[in-house]
């Protein structure tokens, strides 16, 4: 599927929620399920520094060219955030991450958690994921020419 | 201004009375009726305040201490009343040892710059306390890196308590200034600023109080404390956001550097010498916020009326409910229980992040601070990312307090 694909599955999933409780407890159970990131990741490197709370990223190139992206941080809310976006960007290739518009996250409510008060690292966290995909775009056309 | 009329038509304390004089409580916060417990970072503003802003735009409104006309005069009165208005709340001897700031972190930055430039060199040891608000650490960093002193920290006990075995230690002949808090915004505490302020006069060193706390709940008597330095804000105290207070003793102020150049602050300016002007204009340098100083001083007026022991009653029957309901929460546990304690209660659950707390309950409609509260160091000593914080105004009442015990157990039950 297509990173707007699967954006639009989520806002149709999304749309199912009767108030904001089930749609947390989703979030919440949705942090707890994210896969653990690799324990040798979870370092200084890998850090993004929110001031509320923290996330760790990696990014690492699969065979065919495709990035996966794995996650952690020490909010359960931010992670559910975080397992999320993993799902509408990773597997997905470098010039599709860097250039999509990640209309989801508005549509479906949670666009307060990007908000400047918030400072939990998710702004950073899509700006990097964006940033690895640029890096890794570079680095597959270098090897071409 | 009498304001026993106009809150409860007697001078008794009516806690109902009180908070329906705050406009905004009124509002709803995410289709729940607003339960506001962040009055540590900002108190909300009393209608009377609102009514002085807007009466100075509206009637007052021209630049002060210049104009020959009469509504400059007019102006420049209301600005000054403030300053009396500060003076006499603060109980400071004179006019011109109140200087109007933009609030407590400038005012700790004038004194670090101002002071720091005329007394503080290389080798001398400034003290501080582990529990300080970034703006009473990082401006004497700065003090430290131009002059080569050093920053010695006062220990925070386990219970929030300052170390004071470890201040009498601490305390020596090469320490040159002390600048503690007077109430921490992360655990409440009251800490002996009376006691820290005689046993560094006995050296010969200055204290200045960061007051920012202290101010809605303690009666502040500077020549009783005999504090060198007080500072506040005003935004903290029921008035507007962008002007606070700074009291200094006039032989210090006096001996002191300017800290910014400009109008107001000067007597005569040629291009080869400029003479400053005297206390308090030397160091208000352009045009000051006029109506800032209007409102600063119409919320202290208002402060006072309400009555502090009556406040502190009220406060801390909220504070002692809080912690009570608090402490039936299985897995919850208080930063901060020093036995002098103002109403502010931080917390902690077992197995949650304090940033998932505080979604939850915003959603619920209680506004409540999460973080380190500006204070990392604090929260690095504890071992902790950070706290919920809930913090009580006289506005507040015991509904408040149990809806916020209600959010925190469905937080809790939602995330574990």
């Amino acid at each position: 599927m297509t990173i707007d694909q699967i954006q639009q599955e989520i806002i149709d999933e999304f749309s199912f929620f009767e108030d904001w409780m089930e749609k947390y407890e989703y979030i919440i159970d949705l942090g707890k399920g994210l896969p653990l990131i690799d324990a040798t990741k979870k370092n200084p490197d890998h850090l993004i520094k929110g001031c509320q709370s923290q996330v760790w990223l990696d990014a690492q190139a699969n065979q065919n060219g495709n990035i996966q992206f794995t996650a952690d941080s020490d909010a359960i809310i931010t992670k559910g955030i975080i397992a999320l976006l993993i799902r509408v960007l990773s597997n997905q290739t470098p010039q599709e991450i860097a250039s999509s518009e990640l209309r989801f996250i508005d549509a479906i409510g949670l666009k307060e958690h990007l908000s400047l008060t918030r400072s939990n690292g998710l702004v950073s966290m899509i700006k990097q994921m964006k940033l690895y995909a640029l890096a890794y775009q570079h680095k597959a056309q270098e090897s071409n020419d | 201004m009498d304001l026993s009329t106009t809150h409860s038509g007697t001078n008794t304390f009516d806690p109902k009375a009180i908070r329906a004089q705050f406009p905004l409580l009124e509002r709803d916060m995410n289709g729940k009726p607003l339960v506001f417990l962040d009055s540590a970072a900002s108190s909300q503003k009393p209608q009377v305040v609102l009514d002085a802003l807007n009466h100075y735009y509206t009637y007052l409104n021209a630049n002060v201490h210049r104009g020959v006309y009469t509504l400059s005069q007019e102006a420049t009165d209301a600005h000054e009343k403030g300053r009396e208005q500060a003076r006499a709340f603060l109980n400071a001897r004179s006019n011109r040892e109140v200087l109007f700031t933009r609030g407590t972190t400038e005012g700790i930055n004038l004194i670090a710059q101002c002071y720091g430039q005329a007394f503080i060199k290389e080798g001398d040891e400034i003290l501080i306390s582990g529990m300080e608000h970034h703006s009473n650490i990082v401006p004497w960093q700065i003090l430290a890196d131009r002059t080569g002193a050093v920053i010695k920290v006062i220990p925070v006990l386990e219970n929030g308590d300052l170390d004071m075995v470890a201040f009498d230690r601490l305390l020596t002949r090469k320490t040159k200034f002390v600048s503690v808090v007077h109430i921490s915004n992360s655990l409440g505490t009251i800490n002996p600023v009376k006691t820290i302020i005689e046993k560094a006069h006995a050296q010969n060193t200055p204290v200045l109080v960061d007051g920012a706390q202290a101010t809605p709940h303690l009666k502040i008597d500077v020549q009783a404390l005999d504090a060198d330095f007080y500072v506040f804000s005003g935004h903290i105290i029921f008035g507007p956001t962008g002007i606070g207070t700074l009291s200094g003793k006039e032989k210090w102020l006096e001996a002191m550097p300017p800290y910014q150049g400009g109008g107001e602050m000067i007597k005569t300016v040629t291009f080869e010498k400029t003479t400053y002007n005297e206390l308090h204009f030397k160091f208000e340098a352009g045009t000051p916020d006029i109506s800032g100083s209007v409102g600063i001083g119409v919320a202290m007026e208002y402060t006072q009326q309400l009555g502090y022991e009556a406040m502190q009653k009220h406060e801390q029957d909220l504070l002692h409910y809080a912690t009570e309901g608090l402490s039936q929460i299985e897995g919850l546990r208080i930063i901060g229980q020093a036995a002098h304690k103002a109403s502010v209660v931080s917390f902690l659950i077992q197995g949650t992040h304090p940033y998932d707390v505080g979604t939850i309950l915003d959603k619920l409609g209680i506004a409540v601070r999460t973080g380190h509260h500006c204070t990392q160091p604090l929260m690095d000593h504890f071992g902790i990312p950070g706290t919920i914080r809930a913090s009580f105004a006289v506005y507040n009442n015991r509904e408040d307090v149990e809806r916020l015990v209600e959010g925190v157990q469905r937080a809790t039950r939602m995330l574990l």
